[in-house]
């Protein structure tokens, strides 16, 4: 299947911070669409279509708050949709805008939303009412302790330590030092990271993303569109979801598919984009990744199951540092990533964001230099929705 | 100007359905102290816990399998900071693959001194052996049951 092109012709980000007391929710999600439009200089008027990215309610304390939002991005009138994949909304949202394009519904979409999860207090008890109420919920599951239990058997397997997860933490604060939008900007050092407190068994404090407040939005066009129009765009080249099945437990024993310490279904996704985007060797055709980790062991299978590493080398070619860190090969989350900022409902966003800058050669003092070719992921729920993109310049 | 905040609380009750298949499997173990799983007619993989359809073959399960109580720890973590609404810390729970099932059922560990997280975590290390203990009071939950090292 041949789609047209589909080119990202604004982007829009607020600074990400714990809280943002200046603005209520629409505020926040209307300071993002605000960024987007100047961009592209166009106005809330020329957009066809909105789609509104919104992760699950609870987080928000609002339900349905996209009704909420409606004003802040204009939706009166228009095609209006809300998505929630939980933490790859952001990307599964911008996925939802490419194919209004690409089906020659619209021929420019606006995508944005906004989180203030610095405003919620009980974010794992939220995230403990993800599981099923039949035979999980009883346990005290929460995405810190899923992903620790994945790091526990990626260690298990491939031989990963505490200090490889910190290697991860060191270099995306680094980059994140030069991100002046991320929330966590401090630098740090294996032995800071390493003293930090025990939270879930290997996760200590140090390894997960902070609950960050801040919006995200962009804007969408037609190669039509764009061309007619003497704008300024890079492309989404490859875009593609996969899922795996849902009993985490279903991801161990005997006979399963995937295996709970992997990104199976994330590999899967980035075959589908590469396979859209004509990329038959990611090592060479690649040059930069920004690939959603909440949690610094996750960040190795996204790195292998988006083909830049072989399954289990990831933690020792990071070691050996010649990959994965700005200026070096193959640079991952050169913007910090979401282990230093993570607004939920667009944080996968902010993933193809941050990838379109770096094509575009806007990406400023985090910027990887002569990059063409980037790609970006978003993981939700426990490992149900693995959303990927390839974009171009 | 001083920037204004709102306190909003969310306390939701639901009365969920368990269904047929999870019905059965609490029931065994709140009167008899017995786990069991499904088997897949096409795949022959046991489920524990029991689902009506096989997560592989799509197919739905048919016979009852009895499992356990002796099996091996697939994944575990060991948490020491506290969540609001969750236990107080330090607690140790995760999957164990009990004998004669194909998949991991969750549980907590107990018997474990969790005061050293590296030497607890040692002591709960995948492939390592579990037996089965059921509490005295059931009430047809997974919180009947929980996992100690053989």
């Amino acid at each position: 299947m041949k789609a047209p092109r589909v080119g990202i012709i604004g982007i829009g980000q607020s600074d990400y911070k714990s809280r943002r007391d200046d603005a209520n929710y629409p505020e926040l999600v209307r300071e993002a669409v605000a960024l987007a439009l100047k961009d592209c200089q166009r106005s809330l008027e020329d957009m066809e279509a909105v789609v509104y990215s919104l992760a699950p309610d609870a987080l928000l304390g609002i339900g349905n708050a996209e009704r909420l939002g409606v004003d802040a991005v204009g939706a009166r009138n228009k095609r209006f949709m809300r998505i929630n994949t939980g933490g790859s909304t952001g990307i599964s949202s911008v996925a939802a805008a490419h194919s209004h394009i690409a089906a020659g519904a619209c021929d420019i979409v606006l995508v944005a939303g906004a989180d203030k999860v610095g405003e919620c207090g009980d974010s794992q008890t939220i995230m403990n009412k993800i599981w099923d109420p039949i035979y999980e919920r009883s346990l005290p599951l929460g995405t810190i302790t899923m992903l620790a239990m994945s790091a526990l058997r990626y260690m298990h397997k491939y031989g990963m330590t505490q200090e490889d997860m910190a290697r991860v933490i060191v270099k995306n604060r680094a980059h994140a030092a030069l991100n002046p939008r991320a929330h966590l900007r401090k630098e740090t050092t294996i032995e800071e990271v390493m003293s930090s407190r025990m939270i879930s068994w290997p996760i200590k404090l140090f390894d997960c993303c902070p609950q960050s407040s801040g919006g995200c939005a962009m804007v969408l066009a037609s190669e039509e569109y764009i061309r007619a129009n003497n704008l300024e765009a890079v492309w989404i080249t490859g875009l593609a979801h996969s899922s795996e099945s849902y009993y985490l437990g279903d991801r161990m024993g005997r006979g399963y598919t995937a295996d709970h310490a992997d990104a199976h279904a994330l590999g899967e996704s980035f075959q589908r984009s590469y396979k859209m985007a004509g990329i038959a060797d990611p090592v060479r055709q690649v040059d930069v990744a920004e690939l959603y980790a909440p949690f610094s062991n996750t960040e190795f299978h996204a790195i292998e199951a988006a083909g830049l590493a072989p399954i289990g080398r990831s933690p020792q070619m990071l070691k050996d540092g010649e990959y994965f860190k700005l200026g070096g090969r193959l640079p991952v989350n050169p913007s910090g990533g979401t282990v230093c900022s993570n607004p939920i409902a667009v944080t996968a966003m902010v993933r193809v964001a941050e990838a379109a800058l770096q094509v575009w050669g806007r990406a400023g003092a985090h910027q990887v230099q002569g990059a063409k070719v980037a790609i970006a992921s978003g993981n939700g729920g426990d490992h149900q929705f693995f959303g990927t993109m390839v974009v171009e310049a | 100007m001083q920037f204004l905040k709102r306190t909003e609380n969310w306390n939701i009750t639901y009365e969920h359905a368990l269904g047929e298949t999870a019905s059965w499997f609490y029931t065994k173990i709140r009167d008899d102290a017995e786990i069991y799983g499904r088997r897949c007619p096409e795949s022959g993989r046991v489920l524990v816990p029991p689902r009506a359809f096989s997560d592989q073959t799509l197919a739905p399960t048919t016979d009852w399998v009895k499992v356990g109580p002796e099996g091996v720890i697939e994944a575990f973590t060991i948490v020491y900071d506290a969540f609001k609404n969750l236990p107080p810390p330090p607690y140790a729970f995760g999957y164990v693959m009990l004998e004669g099932a194909d998949t991991a059922i969750g549980g907590y560990f107990k018997g474990v001194d969790l005061g050293d997280p590296a030497a607890a975590a040692r002591k709960l290390a995948i492939g390592t052996r579990v037996t089965t203990r059921f509490a005295k009071e059931r009430k047809g939950d997974v919180l009947d049951f929980w996992f100690e090292t053989v």
